[in-house]
């Protein structure tokens, strides 16, 4: 049996902390609800409209079309797996690009502080930038004039009347580029509190490098790995200005372009909020699956 | 009109709640179901839902022409005469100063299906987008006009629209043209880089020329490019033809997406690929080879493909709920004037729609008054279709076939 033993005046100034907790949330739980819960149920609702016999374009009635999702899974669904693919293959990347260049610079410049400040500002740098700036200078680097191209031709990698934009590489290596900081950044955050001594210790202890990089600092840095492959998948599954820029007409569609053509040039937004929904819901469960598998306690 | 009387807001909403708050009856919770129900009625037509056509919004609005001397006006890019120099649009100035009516001009639209939209959600709740003048191309303004979005214009205001190309008097998409009027009018043909393909184009199937494969890029915009694929198959774009002309058009551009003989279907960014020569060769929009070849010593040269090329017009309308009715009036007036009309010309390189101004151009630039681009010569205009007017149902169908042929 257990007894309360807080007395009213205790109990009181409990239920008044939990008071303040309540009012304290309830900005930020009425800002969620106002900007994503509504326009979430919005959306919902919107994927199971009908068209009715000759409505003028746009027009749509509210209903329970199910058949919507069959509709546009079934014409759409290799622009959707193209489009986790390419963000499979970008998120890759952009870990094996990106977690030396935040080891370099949070471990091996942590003496350096000047050095450390400057690389660190160049990892930041592209945000000052437009992304579709950015993407669009890309373009240029890839042209068929361009010294890329013209390089990879004179060394016959590419073929004389090959191209490298309008092409999937161009695609995934604006995807790569483009979401690079998202994977540098919180592996930088996290490797900047690793302990060096335990790598000290490690070697002290017969530990070869690479042992004690893949015992101590892989494990330790964790977190930032999984934060920065969370943001930088996610938004690049959904990404269609790289798609719309780098790619072609034929095998680079991917399915935020989709969402896109349906919703300003088809006009049917039935069509388009089914696909967005499916979209949302697929990443949710891709990551879902990915947070039980490899999820560490910080981010649960 | 009585001084006394306080003026309502344009937004009917806001003009709903206003009135609400008036009344005796006046309650905080009559004011508060008032908004609710506004609220929730603005979302859904935020989301371009339901309505048939008869809950189509008559918007009585007041005009304040009057009392605020300004106007709203979104038009395409580079679309109006502009000084570098001074960072100014000289005809804009002129009208302000010969009227005292201030124009805010944006170069807001990028698209006639992307702009649609953004505004359809608003138009149908009788609500002011914010611009008293929109400039969208026939068959989207044929669509506003259809749906009730367009004001009738008051053609006392516009004594200078006799000035309009007989021509283009009559549209089907506006009977007697009383909502619309023509801004500029182009063509889509073919264009070549004339270093890197010495050759030349003469019609449609010399884009498939193997020496061009992934060098081709074509239009997003259905009417255009598959009004030239069907020429070339011997179809008449204007008169009648059905889903079987339109989709043997759709197999020879998928077949040639699918290839690789085509490298990107684009809206107004392929200029950008014909520049840095990624596409040597493609269907393009005629004003804009003339003011690429301004800007880059004439590389280029454009054509009307032999089976012919489509003829378009983008058209001035005054929105409904526009506060700024009479005004966008006084400025369509203003710019159907010949010799102003001939100062844009000079500039935007399209079709100039109005009479006289190829006279005023002579005093502009006398190398222009030739430029049959600019007043086209009756052979090119012979050579030039309309792509006729779509059904609503027509137009959903060949709209998923043509973006499914473009991979979207």
């Amino acid at each position: 049996m257990s007894v309360d033993l807080r007395s009213k005046d205790e109990l009181r100034a409990e239920k008044r902390k939990n008071r303040t907790g309540i009012f304290l949330i309830t900005p930020g739980l009425l800002v969620l609800a106002l900007f994503f819960a509504l326009p979430v149920v919005i959306l919902l609702a919107m994927s199971l409209y009908s068209k009715p016999p000759g409505a003028e374009v746009g027009e749509f009635v509210p209903g329970l079309q199910f058949s919507n999702y069959a509709t546009v899974l079934s014409a759409y669904w290799p622009e959707l797996l193209r489009s986790f693919w390419f963000a499979l293959i970008s998120t890759v990347l952009a870990l094996l690009i990106g977690f030396p260049m935040a080891y370099l610079v949070a471990v091996r410049l942590r003496e350096k502080t000047l050095l450390q400040g400057i690389l660190l500002v160049l990892l930041i740098a592209p945000f000052f930038s437009s992304f579709i700036l950015r993407t669009q200078a890309w373009k240029q680097i890839l042209a068929d004039e361009g010294f890329v191209a013209q390089t990879l031709k004179f060394i016959a990698i590419l073929p004389a009347d090959g191209h490298l934009t309008a092409t999937p590489f161009a695609v995934v290596a604006g995807l790569t580029y483009n979401f690079l900081p998202f994977m540098v950044l919180p592996i930088y955050a996290n490797l900047g509190r690793l302990d060096t001594r335990l790598l000290e210790a490690s070697g002290d202890l017969y530990a070869s490098p690479i042992t004690s990089f893949a015992k101590i600092t892989l494990p330790m840095s964790a977190p930032g790995v999984f934060a920065g492959t969370l943001l930088t998948f996610i938004p690049a599954a959904g990404d269609y200005v790289n798609s719309a820029l780098l790619g072609n007409n034929r095998d680079t569609t991917m399915i935020g372009q989709v969402i896109d053509s349906r919703f300003f040039k088809i006009i049917d937004y039935p069509g388009a909020a089914a696909l967005s929904f499916v979209l949302m819901v697929s990443i949710l469960i891709l990551v879902t699956i990915y947070i039980r598998r490899f999820g560490t306690e910080e981010l649960m | 009109m009585s001084h006394s009387q306080r003026r309502l807001p344009q937004d009917p909403q806001v003009r709903a709640l206003v009135q609400a708050m008036g009344q005796r009856s006046f309650s905080r919770r009559s004011v508060l179901s008032t908004a609710g129900a506004l609220g929730l009625t603005g979302l859904l037509a935020a989301c371009g839902t339901g309505g048939s056509k008869d809950t189509k919004t008559e918007a009585v609005v007041t005009d304040l022409s009057e009392s605020d001397q300004s106007v709203n006006w979104a038009n395409w890019t580079l679309y109006l005469d502009y000084d570098d120099k001074k960072k100014t649009y000289p005809t804009l100035d002129a009208f302000t100063k010969k009227t005292g009516i201030k124009v805010n001009y944006a170069e807001d639209i990028d698209g006639n299906d992307s702009y649609y939209g953004k505004v359809q959600g608003q138009l149908k709740a009788g609500q002011d987008i914010g611009q008293d003048i929109v400039t969208l191309t026939d068959w989207m303004a044929g669509r506003l006009i259809r749906q009730g979005y367009a004001q009738e214009l008051n053609l006392d205001n516009i004594p200078n629209a006799a000035n309009l190309l007989p021509s283009l008097q009559n549209v089907d998409f506006d009977p007697g043209r009383k909502h619309s009027l023509t801004w500029q009018t182009g063509y889509a043909g073919i264009a070549w880089n004339k270093k890197a393909f010495p050759k030349g184009l003469k019609s449609l199937d010399d884009l498939w020329d193997p020496a061009l494969k992934g060098r081709v890029t074509v239009l997003d915009e259905m009417r255009d490019t598959m009004g030239l694929l069907m020429l070339q198959n011997g179809v008449d774009v204007a008169g009648k033809w059905g889903e079987s002309e339109f989709g043997a058009a759709t197999d020879v551009l998928r077949k040639n997406i699918d290839n690789g003989q085509i490298r990107q279907v684009k809206g107004n960014s392929y200029k950008q690929d014909f520049i840095s020569g990624d596409a040597i060769a493609g269907i393009v929009w005629s004003g804009d080879v003339v003011q690429m070849n301004f800007e880059n010593d004439d590389q280029w040269e454009f054509i009307l493909p032999e089976a012919g090329g489509t003829l378009w017009s983008d058209n001035l309308m005054v929105p409904v709920a526009s506060p700024h009715k009479t005004n966008a009036e006084k400025l369509m007036d203003f710019y159907y004037d010949p010799a102003v009309a001939a100062e844009v010309a000079a500039y935007v390189n399209y079709i100039c729609p109005v009479v006289g101004a190829k006279e005023e151009m002579e005093k502009i630039d006398p190398e222009l008054v030739n430029n049959p681009l600019i007043f086209p010569t009756d052979q090119d205009l012979a050579k030039a279709h309309v792509f006729r007017s779509l059904e609503p149902d027509e137009e959903s169908t060949l709209a998923t076939q043509f973006q499914n042929a473009i991979g979207a």
